[in-house]
C-alpha cells in the first residue's frame, strides 16, 4: 500500500469531485444511472474539503476566531442562521464549502467593525432574498408561518371543549 | 441463480399479498366467509418468500457478484465484509426490499400470534397489511427491481459511499425501516378497527406492542442518526432541523402521542376515535418523511440520490394508502363514540393535554419544513430553521414538560390539585434552586436556561411514581415510564449544556505548538500519512490533557477513499464522564501550519444517553405488557378450566 | 353518551382535507421542480461600490467606479480551482472577439494560480480584480462560480447568468449586452 502522500488528494480527483458538486449544483439534467452512481447519499455537499483543501481559505477569518470572545459568540450566533449558498442544507457555521468560508469571514469582519448582526443578515437577504436566512421574517409570505401556534392553540381548545365540559360533570 | 431466485421468491410474494388481500376481503362478505381459514397462512408464508428474497440480495453482495447491476453500482470486491454486507440496504433498491422484508414478517407474526381481536377485525386488518405490502411490492417489481442483471458484468464495482462505511450509519437505516415498518402493523389494525368499528381496549391491547415497538426502534434509529452526523458531519453539531431529520422526528412524536393515547384506550377504553386516527397519522408520518427523504423535493445536507420519479411512485402509494385510510376514518369515525369521559385534572386529562402538545410539536415541524414548497409554489425562496424550530417548538415542548412531570402522579377519571401537588413540592423546589444558580451563574440564553432548570426538576419528577411504592411489586411497564420519562429530562440537560456551555477553538498550529479549550490544553505533536483497507488518510496527533491530569492522545484524520473517490475528515473525540473533547484536523494552513478545530462540550453525551434511556423504558414496558398478556391467557384458561370441574 | 357525531362532522373530514392540501402541495413541488440556483436579488440596481486590486503582479485592478463609462460589459466571476470556468473560456474568447469588453474577477485564488489558468485557457479580461476574501462576491449576490453579470453603462446590473457559459449562450449574452446599450 503506497505510504508515501506528499498531497492529500490528487489535483485531478479533487478537480472531479469539484466538478461533481458543480455538476449537481447545478442540477443537471442527467438521472437514473447518473443519479445512481452518486449512490445512497449524494457525494457533492462532503467533497468541498477536498476543494477547500486544494485551494487554501483566501478568506482571513474563515476559519479564524475574532479575539473577542463576546463579539466572536455574537458572530457565531449569526453564522448558525445563515444558509451556506452552494451546500444549500447547512448553515455556514456548519459548512466547508469555500463560499461558507467567505462568508463567516464577512460575518466576522462586520461584528469586528461594530456592526449589528441584524444589520448584517439584511445586508445579506438584501443580496440572495429571504433564503440566504434560516430565521424567516413576517412577511405577507410568511404570516402563516407564525400564525400557526395560534391555529393550532384554537384548533385543540375547540376540540377539547366538549370532551371536558362534560367530563368535569360528576 | 440467486438473484432469479431471489426475483422469483418476491414476485410469488407479492402473488401471495394479492391473495391475502382478496380473500381477506372476501371473507368479510357473507359469501366468502369459508375463505378466512386461508388467511393467516398465506400471510405467514408470505412474510417468508419476503425474507428469501431478501437474504438472496445480501447473498449476491456477500459474494460480490457483479453482473447484478445493482451490486456493481453499490459495491466493490476490495471492501470490508460488514459493509458489503450492509451495502445490501444500503442503496435504494435494497432498501425497499428490507422495507417489504420486514412488513411480511411483521405481517406473518400478527397472524400467528394475536387471537385476542375479533376475527373479523383480524381478517380486515391483515387484509389491510396486504394492500398496504402490495404496494410496495408493486414500487420495487415495476420501478426498481434490486435483482436486475447487467449484461456483460463489469469487471469492478463502483464502491459503497465511504462515509456509509461506518457501523452506526451502516445500521441506522434499517433502524428507522423497523421503526416506520412496525408503524404500518398498527396503521392495518386501524384499519381493521375502523372497518368493522370493533375499537376498544383490545384493539389498543393488541396495537400495543407494535407501537411500542416501533417507537422503540423510530428513538434509536433518530438518537444513532443525530450521533452520527454530530461526530461525522465534523463541526460538532447534532441537530440542524434538516427536512431529512425532521423527517424521521415526525414519526417519532406521532408515535409517541399514539403510544399514550393507546394507553387510555386500553385502561379506560376512552379516546377511541382519536387513537384510531393517531395509528393512521403515525404511519402517513413514516410515508411521508420517506417520500420527503427520496424524492428530493427538499433540499438537505443528508442528500439522499434522488430521484423525482421514485418520488412520484411513493406519492401515489401514499395518497392511495393514506387518503383511503383517512376517507374510512372519515366514514366510520362518526359512528365510534369517544368512550369514557374524565375531568382534565385526570391522568387521562393530563395524556389528553400531552397528546395535543405533542401534534402541535408536530404541526409545528410538518409546517416549518414544508414551508419552503410553499413558498417555492408562490415563486419565492424562503429557509426556515433552526432560529424558527427551536422557539416554536419550545412554546408547546415547556408545557409539555410540564404535564409531563404531573401526569404520572395523577388518578385516573379524577383528582384533585390539593392531592398531588404536595407530592411536586420537591420537584419545584428543585427548578426553583435551578432556576437560582443559572441566574447567578449568568450568560444562558433563554431557551437553554428553561431546559436546564426544566431538565432537572423533570429528572427529579419523573421518579415520583416510585415513591409510596413497593418496588419489587412494581410492574414492568411503570418502571419503563419512569426510565423514558427521566430518559427525557437526561436528554434535555445534553441539550441545554451543550447549548449554553460549549467551548469552540479555530487554530491553525505548527506541530509542537499548543492551544487551550475550555479546561483542556491541546499540542498538536504531529501530522502523519497512515493507510486503511480502503483509504488513506493525513493524521494528526493530538496530546491532550485536561486541567492537570494525564496526558491522552487524540487521531483527527483527513480520510481519502479511493472507491468511489472521496475526501472525509474523521472527528476525534475524547469522552469524559462531564462532556467530550472533539477534534478534526482541517485543511493545511499557509506554511506548515494546520487548521485544528477543538470543542469541549460539557455533558453532550447525556443527549444520546437519554435517547437510550428512553428506548431502554420502551423495552422495559414491551416485556411488561407481552408478560401480562400471556399471563392473561394462562389466567383465562384456568378459570375456563376451573369453570369446566364446577360444572361437572 | 358521547358529543352527538353531528357537532364533530367538519372535524372528522379535517385530517383528510389537510392531507389532500398536503399531496397537492407536494405534487407542485414534485413536477415543477423549483429553480435550485440562488439568484441575485440585485438585478436592475446598482453596481455595489468595490476597489479591487489586480490579479496578476502589476497588473490594474477593478473598481466599480471604472465601470460606469458609457459603455456595456461583461463582469465574470471566475477562479481557476473551478472546473466550469476552464469549459466557459471558448465562450468568453468568442464573446470577446464579438466585440463585448469582458472584465473579471478572480475568487478566492492566488496570483501564480490565476496565471497558470490564464496562460493554459487564454485571457480575454480587460482587467481582472483579486476578490481573495470573496466579499465582493457576496457583495453582487453572487453564490458560486462561474457567474456572469450584464452591466449597462451606467453601472447597474441588468442581467446574472448562473454557470458556465455554453456556446448556445453566447447569442443571448451579447444581445442582452446589445440591449443594455
Amino acid at each position: 500500500m503506497n505510504r508515501s502522500l506528499s498531497t492529500p488528494l490528487s489535483s485531478s480527483v479533487a478537480e472531479t469531485l469539484w466538478h461533481r458538486a458543480q455538476v449537481s449544483r447545478r442540477r443537471s439534467t442527467r438521472t437514473g444511472l447518473g443519479a445512481c452512481l452518486l449512490a445512497f447519499l449524494v457525494l457533492a455537499l462532503f467533497a468541498f474539503p477536498v476543494v477547500a483543501q486544494e485551494m487554501e481559505s483566501t478568506a482571513p477569518y474563515a476559519y479564524r476566531q475574532l479575539d473577542e470572545a463576546a463579539k466572536e459568540a455574537k458572530a457565531q450566533s449569526l453564522m448558525q442562521t445563515l444558509r451556506c449558498l452552494q451546500c444549500q442544507g447547512q448553515s455556514i457555521a456548519d459548512s466547508d464549502a469555500p463560499i461558507a468560508g467567505s462568508m463567516r469571514s464577512l460575518v466576522r469582519e462586520r461584528i469586528a467593525a461594530g456592526e449589528e448582526p441584524e444589520a448584517i443578515r439584511a445586508w445579506l437577504i438584501e443580496r440572495y432574498g429571504d433564503y440566504v436566512s434560516y430565521a424567516p421574517r413576517v412577511t405577507g409570505l410568511t404570516w402563516p408561518l407564525f400564525a400557526l401556534p395560534l391555529v393550532l392553540v384554537a384548533l385543540a381548545a375547540f376540540l377539547l371543549r366538549h370532551r371536558f365540559r362534560r367530563g368535569e360533570r360528576p | 441463480m440467486t438473484a432469479e431466485l431471489g426475483l422469483a421468491a418476491l414476485w410469488l410474494a407479492a402473488a401471495l399479498a394479492l391473495l391475502q388481500l382478496m380473500a381477506g376481503a372476501l371473507a368479510l362478505t357473507a359469501r366468502g366467509s369459508a375463505l378466512g381459514g386461508i388467511v393467516r397462512p398465506v400471510a405467514v408464508v408470505q412474510g417468508l418468500l419476503a425474507l428469501i428474497a431478501f437474504v438472496a440480495l445480501i447473498c449476491l453482495f456477500a459474494v460480490t457478484d457483479l453482473s447484478v447491476k445493482l451490486v456493481a453500482l453499490n459495491s466493490h470486491s476490495m471492501k470490508p465484509l460488514v459493509f458489503k454486507i450492509a451495502g445490501a440496504w444500503g442503496n435504494h433498491e435494497g432498501s425497499m426490499l428490507l422495507w417489504v422484508t420486514v412488513m411480511g414478517l411483521a405481517g406473518g407474526i400478527v397472524a400467528l400470534v394475536e387471537r385476542r381481536l375479533p376475527e373479523r377485525t383480524m381478517l380486515a386488518t391483515l387484509a389491510g397489511q396486504a394492500f398496504v405490502s402490495l404496494g410496495f411490492y408493486a414500487f420495487l417489481l415495476i420501478a426498481s427491481n434490486p435483482f436486475e442483471r447487467l449484461d456483460p458484468a463489469p469487471l469492478e464495482g463502483n464502491g459503497l459511499n465511504p462515509l456509509l462505511q461506518d457501523l452506526g450509519l451502516a445500521f441506522h437505516p434499517p433502524t428507522l425501516y423497523l421503526g416506520y415498518v412496525g408503524l404500518s402493523i398498527a396503521f392495518s389494525f386501524a384499519i381493521g378497527a375502523l372497518v368493522t368499528r370493533e375499537v376498544g381496549p383490545a384493539f389498543a391491547r393488541a396495537m400495543r406492542p407494535w407501537v411500542l415497538g416501533a417507537w422503540i426502534f423510530l428513538t434509536l434509529g433518530i438518537t444513532a442518526g443525530s450521533y452520527w452526523a454530530y461526530y461525522e458531519l465534523g463541526w460538532g453539531g447534532w441537530w440542524f432541523w434538516d427536512p431529512v431529520e425532521n423527517a424521521s422526528l415526525m414519526p417519532w412524536l406521532a408515535a409517541t402521542a399514539l403510544l399514550h393515547s393507546a394507553g387510555v384506550l386500553a385502561a379506560r377504553n376512552a379516546l377511541r376515535a382519536w387513537t384510531v386516527m393517531l395509528g393512521v397519522v403515525a404511519f402517513s408520518m413514516s410515508m411521508v418523511g420517506t417520500f420527503l427523504v427520496r424524492s428530493g423535493i427538499l433540499t438537505s445536507v443528508h442528500a439522499f440520490a434522488v430521484d423525482p420519479e421514485r418520488g412520484s411512485f411513493i406519492l401515489a402509494l401514499l395518497a392511495i394508502n393514506i387518503g383511503g385510510a383517512l376517507t374510512l376514518f372519515g366514514l366510520r369515525a362518526s359512528t365510534v363514540t369517544e368512550g369514557e369521559r374524565f375531568a382534565v385534572v385526570s391522568r387521562e386529562g393530563a395524556l389528553v393535554i400531552n397528546n395535543v402538545l405533542l401534534c402541535a410539536i408536530l404541526g409545528i415541524v410538518l409546517f416549518g419544513t414544508l414551508y419552503p414548497l410553499v413558498a417555492e409554489a408562490m415563486g419565492a425562496k424562503v429557509s426556515v430553521g433552526p432560529p424558527y424550530f427551536n422557539p416554536m417548538g419550545a412554546l408547546f415542548f415547556v408545557p409539555m414538560l410540564l404535564v409531563l412531570a404531573v401526569g404520572p402522579l395523577l388518578r385516573w377519571r379524577r383528582d384533585s390539585v390539593e392531592r398531588f401537588g404536595k407530592r411536586l413540592l420537591i420537584p419545584a423546589l428543585v427548578t426553583g434552586f435551578a432556576a437560582v444558580a443559572a441566574l447567578v451563574v449568568g450568560g444562558i440564553a433563554l431557551l437553554p436556561f428553561l431546559g436546564l432548570v426544566l431538565g432537572l426538576g423533570l429528572a427529579v419528577a419523573s421518579v415520583l411514581p416510585l415513591r409510596d411504592r413497593n418496588l419489587r411489586r412494581t410492574p414492568l411497564p411503570i418502571w419503563g415510564m419512569v426510565l423514558a420519562h427521566f430518559g427525557v429530562a437526561v436528554a434535555l440537560l445534553g441539550m441545554a449544556s451543550e447549548s449554553a456551555w460549549s467551548v469552540e477553538r479555530l487554530v491553525a498550529l505548527r506541530a509542537g505548538e499548543s492551544t487551550s479549550v475550555g479546561p483542556w490544553r491541546v499540542r498538536l505533536a504531529d501530522v502523519e500519512p497512515v493507510a486503511g483497507p480502503n483509504w488513506t488518510a493525513l493524521e494528526g496527533k493530538l496530546e491532550v490533557r485536561y486541567g492537570g491530569g494525564a496526558e491522552q492522545v487524540l487521531r483527527p484524520q483527513a480520510r481519502s477513499f479511493w472507491t468511489p473517490p472521496q475526501q472525509t475528515s474523521e472527528s476525534a473525540l475524547l469522552t469524559r464522564w462531564n462532556g467530550q473533547l472533539y477534534a478534526v484536523l482541517g485543511e493545511q494552513a499557509s506554511g506548515d501550519r494546520w487548521q485544528v478545530r477543538l470543542w469541549w462540550k460539557p455533558f453532550v453525551t447525556l443527549i444520546w444517553l437519554g435517547g437510550i434511556l428512553i428506548a431502554l423504558g420502551g423495552v422495559l414496558a414491551v416485556i411488561g405488557h407481552v408478560a401480562s398478556d400471556l399471563r392473561r391467557i394462562v389466567a383465562r384458561g384456568k378459570i375456563a378450566y376451573r369453570r369446566e370441574r364446577q360444572g361437572r | 353518551m358521547s358529543a352527538s357525531p353531528r357537532s364533530r362532522s367538519w372535524t372528522i373530514w379535517l385530517p383528510l382535507a389537510l392531507f389532500l392540501a398536503f399531496i397537492a402541495l407536494v405534487a407542485i413541488g414534485l413536477f415543477r421542480p423549483a429553480d435550485r440556483n440562488v439568484a441575485s436579488t440585485l438585478i436592475e440596481r446598482p453596481l455595489p461600490e468595490f476597489v479591487l486590486p489586480g490579479s496578476l503582479p502589476g497588473t490594474p485592478g477593478l473598481r466599480s467606479a471604472e465601470l460606469k463609462d458609457g459603455r456595456p460589459r461583461l463582469l465574470n466571476i471566475f477562479a481557476s480551482w473551478c472546473i466550469p470556468c476552464r469549459v466557459e473560456a471558448p465562450q468568453l474568447a468568442e464573446l470577446k472577439r464579438s466585440g463585448a469588453i469582458v472584465e473579471g474577477i478572480s475568487v478566492r485564488d492566488r496570483p501564480e494560480a490565476v496565471q497558470a489558468f490564464l496562460a493554459e485557457h487564454g485571457n480575454p479580461f480587460t482587467r481582472i480584480g483579486a476578490d481573495n476574501a470573496g466579499s465582493v462576491q457576496l457583495a453582487l449576490g453572487s453564490s458560486g462560480v462561474p457567474e456572469t453579470y450584464v452591466i449597462d453603462g451606467r453601472g447597474r446590473i441588468r442581467y446574472q447568468h448562473i454557470g458556465e457559459i455554453r456556446p448556445e449562450h453566447v447569442a443571448m449574452l451579447l444581445g442582452k449586452l446589445e440591449a443594455a446599450r
